[in-house]
Order: C-alpha cells, then sequence, then structure tokens
C-alpha cells in the first residue's frame, strides 16, 4: 500500500496547480481588457464579474434563483432515477418485451431534448414542472441503459452460486441483481446529475419566470455580458461543488470495489 | 446408501452455428454417503457438465440423477457447490457472504452473524470479518468461501476445480484445510489448528473411528491427477470430450488423516500415479489431437 502522506502531498500539488491555472486564465483574461485587445462589452471582465457576484449575493437575489435550479434538478433527477431504474429493471428481466420496446427507445433517446422544450412549456407550463420534464427526458436514458446493462451483466458464477445457497427468485433479484445493477447506476450518477443541471438550465432559458436559465437568459435579452457570465460562474461553481458531493457518496458506496 | 447416482445420463448443447455437441454420453456413476470421490479428465471432457447436473443447474438431456435415492428435479437442496472461479458476493463483507446460506434460510440475523463468527474462527479469518472479498488474497478467499459452503451442513459438498486459481503453495494449504474440515467434521481446536495454520505439517487428531455417515459427500473435479488421488477415496477418470464418459474407477487405498506434505513422495502414492496416469495419458493425448 502506498504511503497515505505521499498521496496526501500529491493532492495538495495538484490543487495548488488548479488553483494556478485559474488564476493565470483569469489574469490574462482582465489583462487583455484593460488593454483593450479584447472589448469588455462582448467578453465582460472579471472584475466586473466579481462585482456582479456580490452583488447578487448581498442583495440575496441569487438564492431565490439558485434553490429553483436545484429543485428542478433535483427532482429531475429523482423522477428519471425512478422511471430508469424501475423501467431498465422490467426489462432486462423480461427479454421479450426489451425486444419489443427496442427501437422505440431508441428512437426516444434520439429526440433533442431541445426540440421538446416548448412542448413541456405548452404542456406544464412556466412553473418549474416543465424544466423537471425536460431534465427527467435526460436522466430517463442515462439511468435506464445503465440499470438494464448492470441487471444483464450480473455474473452468472454469482448467480448460481447464490441459488445454489438457497435464494428464492426474490432474494437473488434483491441479493445479487439489485447491489450488481447499482454498482452501475452510482457509476453513472455524475452524468445524471449534470444532465438534470443541463435540463433545468435548458428549461429555464427557453421560458420560466426564475431560475439560473432565466438569469442568463434575461442578461442576454440586454446584450448584458456580465449578467451572462455572472450567471455561469454560479453553475459551473455549484456543478463543481455538487460533483464533489457526488464523488464522496459514490466512494462510500461503492466502498467495497478494491 | 448411494447419496448421489447417475444412470444414463447424457448431455447435448447447441453450439454457436446451429449444430449440437455431446458433452456428455451415457455416464453411469454411484457414489456412496460420506465418500469423497475425485473426477478427472482432460479439459473440455465434460468434467463440469455432469457437476452441474448433479447441482441441478443443467438439466441432463436423458438419463436420470437420484440424490439420497430420490429423483432430483430442480436445484440440489442437499448440496453446495464451490465453484472454480470466485463466486463471494463483492458488496457484501467476509462475515456476511460466510452467513449468506444461513439469511436466505430465514435465520434471524444476530444468531446468522454469531454462527458465521464461529466458522470464521474454524478457517482463521476472525480478524477480517468486516473486509470486502476484494481485500483479501485468493487464499483467503476460498477459505471464505469454504465455511459459506459448510455453514449450511449440507450432506453433498461439489466443487469443480476449487483452487486451480491458486498458487502451487497456498493451494496445498488449501487441500489441508479441505481435509481437515472434511476428515474431522468438529473441527481441530488449540495446538492443532494453531500447527494447522502455521502450515508447518499438518497435526491431525487421532482419527477417532469417525463414522463415515456423518462425513460429507464429496465430488470434486479436477484436471489435476496428484490432487485428486491426494484427496480422494476414488478417482473417476472420464474421456476425452465430445461423448465423454466414465473410463476407469479407481479406489484410493492411502490412510486417513493424510498428510499432504509428505504423502506426494510416498511409494503408495507414487504407485497409484503410475497406474492412473496410464490411463489418462491416452485421454489427455486423445483430447490433444481433437482440439
Amino acid at each position: 500500500m502506498k504511503s497515505s502522506r505521499a498521496s496526501a502531498t500529491r493532492n495538495g500539488v495538484v490543487l495548488a496547480w488548479q488553483i494556478a491555472v485559474g488564476a493565470i486564465a483569469i489574469a490574462a483574461w482582465q489583462t487583455l481588457v484593460t488593454l483593450g485587445l479584447l472589448d469588455a462589452f462582448f467578453v465582460s471582465r472579471p472584475s466586473d464579474i466579481a462585482k456582479r457576484l456580490s452583488t447578487w449575493v448581498v442583495s440575496g437575489s441569487l438564492w431565490g434563483h439558485l434553490a429553483t435550479t436545484l429543485e428542478e434538478s433535483l427532482l429531475g433527477l429523482t423522477v428519471g432515477a425512478a422511471l430508469g431504474i424501475s423501467l431498465g429493471f422490467g426489462f432486462a428481466r423480461s427479454p421479450m418485451v426489451a425486444r419489443v420496446f427496442d427501437p422505440y427507445i431508441k428512437m426516444l433517446n434520439a429526440v433533442p431534448r431541445v426540440v421538446l422544450a416548448p412542448l413541456f412549456l405548452l404542456w406544464f407550463g412556466l412553473g418549474i414542472w416543465s424544466k423537471v420534464a425536460l431534465a427527467v427526458t435526460l436522466v430517463f436514458f442515462v439511468m435506464f441503459f445503465n440499470t438494464y446493462q448492470g441487471v444483464r451483466d450480473a455474473d452468472k458464477v454469482l448467480i448460481d452460486n447464490v441459488r445454489m445457497l438457497g435464494a428464492s427468485e426474490r432474494q437473488l433479484v434483491r441479493h445479487v441483481l439489485i447491489p450488481s445493477a447499482l454498482t452501475w447506476i452510482f457509476s453513472s450518477l455524475q452524468t445524471s446529475l449534470g444532465f438534470a443541471m443541463v435540463g433545468a438550465v435548458v428549461g429555464e432559458y427557453l421560458g420560466a419566470t426564475r431560475g439560473l436559465g432565466y438569469v442568463i437568459a434575461q442578461a442576454e435579452g440586454t446584450f448584458d455580458t456580465t449578467g451572462v457570465f455572472a450567471g455561469m460562474t454560479v453553475l459551473g461553481v455549484v456543478v463543481v461543488i455538487v460533483s464533489a458531493g457526488v464523488s464522496r457518496l459514490e466512494r462510500w458506496l461503492l466502498r467495497w470495489k478494491a | 446408501m448411494t447419496a448421489l447416482e447417475l444412470e444414463s445420463v447424457s448431455r447435448q448443447f447447441v453450439t454457436p452455428d446451429g449444430g449440437s455437441y455431446r458433452a456428455l454420453d451415457s455416464v453411469s456413476l454411484a457414489i456412496p454417503a460420506g465418500a469423497f470421490v475425485a473426477i478427472v479428465g482432460p479439459s473440455g471432457c465434460g468434467k463440469s457438465t455432469l457437476l452441474n447436473i448433479a447441482a441441478g443447474l443443467v438439466p441432463p438431456s436423458s438419463g436420470s440423477v437420484r440424490v439420497d435415492g430420490e429423483a432430483l428435479s430442480g436445484l440440489n437442496r442437499r448440496a453446495t457447490y464451490m465453484f472454480q472461479q470466485d463466486a463471494l458476493l463483492p458488496w457484501k463483507n467476509v462475515r456476511e457472504n460466510v452467513a449468506l446460506g444461513l439469511v436466505l434460510a430465514g435465520v434471524a440475523s444476530a444468531d446468522a452473524n454469531a454462527r458465521a463468527n464461529e466458522w470464521l474462527a474454524r478457517v482463521g479469518l476472525s480478524a477480517f470479518a468486516a473486509h470486502y472479498p476484494s481485500q483479501l488474497s485468493g487464499g483467503m478467499r476460498k477459505r471464505v468461501t469454504m465455511a459459506q459452503n459448510w455453514i449450511l451442513d449440507r450432506g453433498m459438498l461439489l466443487m469443480d476445480e476449487p483452487f486451480s486459481a491458486l498458487d502451487v503453495h497456498t493451494r496445498q494449504r488449501m487441500e489441508t484445510e479441505l481435509l481437515t474440515l472434511w476428515e474431522a467434521p468438529d473441527g481441530y481446536h488449540g495446538p492443532e489448528r494453531a500447527a494447522l495454520l502455521r502450515g508447518t505439517k499438518i497435526v491431525a487428531r487421532p482419527f477417532q473411528g469417525r463414522d463415515r455417515q456423518e462425513r460429507k459427500t464429496v465430488v470434486f473435479v479436477t484436471h489435476d491427477l496428484e490432487e485428486a488421488i491426494a484427496l480422494a477415496d476414488e478417482v473417476v477418470v472420464l474421456s476425452a470430450g465430445p461423448a465423454s464418459h466414465v473410463v476407469a474407477r479407481h479406489p484410493v487405498a492411502l490412510d486417513r488423516p493424510r498428510d499432504l506434505f509428505e504423502l506426494r513422495t510416498s511409494a503408495a502414492f507414487i504407485d497409484l500415479y503410475r497406474s492412473l496416469w496410464a490411463v489418462l495419458r491416452d485421454e489427455v493425448i486423445k483430447s490433444q489431437r481433437n482440439a
């Protein structure tokens, strides 16, 4: 086993470089705009973006929008996961159904989601549910395919062994098939969460009254590039924080892996 | 009493190109209760198929299987099965894996865990109860698997080359542990256990005339003749595939308990090896010509 001190040092070095890369990029951006090589009208400038962010934080206007986006993403993730996992499981357990529906699943998955957004606005209104629906269409397929694969890929020897040890069909599902599928599902949690946020933000962007996507769309409507970049920054930071959390969760859930 | 009886068992498989492959051809075999029988044969001779049929995992194409005198339908509930590959559930820790069979049978978890702990002590893995299989060595995983099988205390143990993936020394140690469990169902304790774990020499308690009926019936499939003779009461040789059948049955009249560290160089062992190899050699040559 490698010494944990060596790996801690390595992590420190990586973090230092990560901060350095960000700082250099921001400094270069600020300098290029200040020197007039880039036009602030098109690309804003980091100092302005920072000012805008602090205004949002101080006035508190940011939190409502952020909460809306997170709520939509989380609902989209939950509903999409529930549908994807149960359908994936059902399909894997009944090959006939899987074969019948296979072309339809592929067709639906090929539909660009942006095309669906106006339909969902029509069906579910300007509130959060049209965004949730959009997130669901993205999350569903990731979860569906991973569950399907996970159940189908369950090790034949594990299944035979558990059956020899006396498992009923129900116990087989509980002790082998579900855990086997869960490893696939957990490994796709990062992707799913990212998709859920994309769904929510795109939905807000195309028609909403709140949310980060709405903030960005409003800013674009008035050529307020500072507002657009500030909104993007918030999104980026949120994704990094949430995915760090998901990584920890994933490591804990899959702690039995070597 | 006959624990396992195969009567004219044949098995065909459909090949990928739509043809049919006859793995076993009219195999008849009766294994008495409490016997340790090894089945050897060249690779691809249908040894595993034979075991899967005895386990009820694969139905025979024709012929009949009887377990303890009753016709087998579905899975063989009087046997456990040790597979060649690792079959521990990777997401359950060592204790949960050992207790699994009891939990499946509806034993309360406190009771199941207590019994699993006893078994872990017997295979010398108490300190690893909370580890996951991926954190163990190959030999340790085999010991967990033995405990997982033995805890159910079924009368028959089917083993499909269980130690073939281990290195030679670990393998010999596992064979010793297996014989120890099988020969002395109550286990070795104290200094004997300690000596066993040091792996210096098997210190077997004097064999107390234990009735053969109390021992499990073991059907042990291997391609290694040496292992077969060292462990078994009887060696059954299968012919090269396709259409494998029994070509020879040979009793192994070596005293028990056996000291596996010395046995392989004894004159009696070498004589047995020579006469059985004379039979097996021809089948191995045939199988290589077919391949």
